[in-house]
């Protein structure tokens, strides 16, 4: 196993008189792609937040290519390398789609206020460097022919798309992807399956959290599953098929689908 | 396509305003439009802000009174006690170091106040805007010794410009300042155009369109956002320095609501973050005011700026320019 990118240890994470998270330790290792899963109200999101630095942690540490970045501001998170897409309001609404790609190569460029008055030589270079790199991963994610549209007047799974080549579009070394199959049918998921194979294959380590477990299944080198805030399994796929408290973990339908 | 349409229509604009005083020489529409153009290049400055990173500040004429007061005191000269037996003195300077002074004087108010007013967002920032003009107007009032208080700073040189073969020159005709207007009011709007449209313009956009995704692609909120109040309060700065050597006099008023609120209006009605908005809204809101000039009382004249205000909220929400431009699309 290479080593981890990402190592979070003992996580606690108290919301008021709520335990989020109790206590979850995981590693995510470079190049691999790992899935968070549980149940709903499992603790997922509250660890997507507090690893983006959006949440800030009661307890235990996060540390990312060795370096400690508990607590760190997102926009500081990022600019090291670890982004991360959203459910919900993932697109910069009001703007058009080569604008949203632009704008998410931010930490890619440089230029402050003195280059913005002084649109010259290294700053055009770096505008056209921006501008080359907003179009590859728009043809890379197949919006290319939708780069002069409002992002509000993308299709749902189009928009999706969008959301994820933002969080993709600097080449973060850890991608986090909090359910992006969500809301989408099987030909779209199969989609965002290969796209999400694809930025593996450009070197990006993924982190996932989705509930289609079929796409967990078939995506994930390595699962870790939360429930009420405690890590109860950890491993490959099969085993994590074959964990009997998984399986009770998700209870009934969805025990059925895990085993599936 | 021929030659002369590929002049953009805007530089054409430009160019007609600059050849009214030759056409129409009347000083009457030349002080209206003056008056108008010193409001537009504040309406500018206050788009940066509120149209771009989308942070409404109710205290802009703060900006734009420290800098008709920065530059009128460095024209004039002050001598003033600062307690602890320090005295500040300073003789009068050439006007173009008070125009300097504006600038640099309100920018650094502008880091000041975007350095403690940006831990806060929405209602309290807008609370804290309002209160930091009004903290400046109590200040002129009472601070006698340096501004006059109510009696006014009078006496405020114009601005005077070297010109070949003449020396300098006090830019005392009607015609002169317009012009001199017209390049600062081009000036700020190429400054604001060229910074919307780099990266830093994006970074402005991307935070007033959705703060959690703009930090989650590693955009510092603060440092752009301080950045947008500086460069804002500067411009706004020059429109006050502007506004001091025009008049030639200026007293606590500078730092009055309304002038916010005229700015304000002028914002939305034209077209908040689209870079004509407040140039049509300036000269919609800078024309009327005279037009409605002994048709209508004062008093009613407000009412009816209130009026035309909830219309253009509840009709042309997005302002004149993006509306007509939306229409301009779909008939092409």
């Amino acid at each position: 196993m290479s080593a981890a990118l990402l190592e979070v240890e003992h996580l606690a994470v108290h919301i008021g008189g709520l335990v989020a998270i109790a206590d979850a330790s995981f590693s995510v290792p470079e190049g691999s792609i790992v899935s968070l899963i549980g149940p709903n109200g499992a603790g997922k999101t509250t660890a997507f937040n507090v690893i983006s630095g959006y949440m800030r942690p009661t307890r235990g540490s996060i540390r990312f290519a060795g370096e400690a970045i508990t607590g760190l501001a997102p926009e500081r998170v990022a600019e090291r390398g670890l982004v991360r897409s959203f459910q919900r309001t993932s697109v910069f609404m009001g703007c058009t789609v080569l604008e949203n790609a632009l704008m998410a190569l931010h930490r890619r460029g440089k230029a402050g206020l003195l280059a913005a008055l002084s649109p010259w030589g290294a700053v055009r270079r770096e505008e056209a460097m921006l501008r080359e790199a907003a179009w590859e991963m728009l043809r890379f994610v197949g919006l290319e022919a939708r780069a002069e549209t409002l992002a509000e007047a993308l299709a749902y799974g189009e928009q999706r798309r969008l959301g994820i080549a933002l969080a993709a579009a600097a080449s973060p070394r850890l991608l986090m992807l909090d359910e992006p199959a969500a809301g989408l049918n099987p030909s779209e998921t199969a989609e965002c399956m290969a796209l999400i194979r694809g930025l593996r294959e450009r070197g990006m380590t993924v982190l996932l959290v989705e509930h289609d477990m079929a796409m967990v299944m078939q995506m994930s080198d390595s699962i870790v599953v939360l429930n009420q805030g405690r890590i109860i399994a950890t491993g490959a796929p099969a085993e994590i098929r074959a964990n009997p408290e998984v399986i009770r973990a998700y209870l009934g339908s969805e025990a059925a689908h895990v085993a599936a | 396509m021929s030659g002369l349409a590929r002049i953009p229509w805007s530089w054409g604009f430009v160019l007609a305003m600059a050849l009214l005083p030759l056409v129409f020489p009347d000083p009457y529409v030349l002080a209206v439009l003056t008056s108008a153009g010193i409001f537009i290049v504040g309406a500018i400055s206050l788009n940066l802000l509120l149209g771009y990173t989308g942070q409404l500040s109710l205290g802009h004429v703060a900006f734009f009174g420290l800098g008709a007061y920065a530059s009128a005191l460095v024209s004039l000269g002050f001598d003033v006690g600062l307690g602890f037996g320090v005295r500040v003195t300073m003789g009068p300077q050439p006007v173009w170091l008070g125009f300097v002074a504006a600038i640099v004087v309100a920018g650094g108010f502008g880091w000041l106040l975007g350095r403690l007013a940006f831990k806060v967002r929405g209602a309290f920032f807008v609370i804290l805007t309002v209160c930091f003009a009004q903290v400046l107007r109590m200040v002129a009032l009472n601070w006698i010794e340096l501004t006059q208080g109510p009696m006014a700073l009078i006496g405020i040189p114009a601005f005077s410009l070297w010109l070949p073969g003449q020396g300098v020159v006090a830019l005392t005709s009607k015609a002169q300042n317009y012009w001199l207007v017209l390049a600062v009011a081009v000036l700020a709007f190429l400054l604001v155009r060229q910074v919307v449209n780099s990266r830093m313009g994006r970074a402005f956009v991307a935070l007033r369109s959705n703060e959690a995704l703009a930090r989650s692609v590693g955009i510092r909120v603060t440092h752009y956002l301080v950045v947008a109040t500086v460069l804002s309060a500067g411009i706004a700065g020059a429109a006050g320095s502007l506004f001091a050597h025009y008049t030639r006099i200026i007293d606590p008023d500078v730092f009055l609501f309304i002038y916010t609120v005229t700015m304000v209006i002028m914002v939305i009605t034209g077209g908040k973050g689209s870079l004509w908005g407040p140039v049509v809204g300036g000269l919609v809101f800078g024309l009327v005011p005279d037009l409605l000039r002994g048709r209508a009382a004062p008093e009613a004249q407000w009412v009816l700026y209130g009026v035309a205000m909830i219309l253009f909220v509840m009709f042309l929400p997005r302002g004149i320019v993006p509306a007509v431009a939306g229409l301009w699309e779909r008939r092409r």
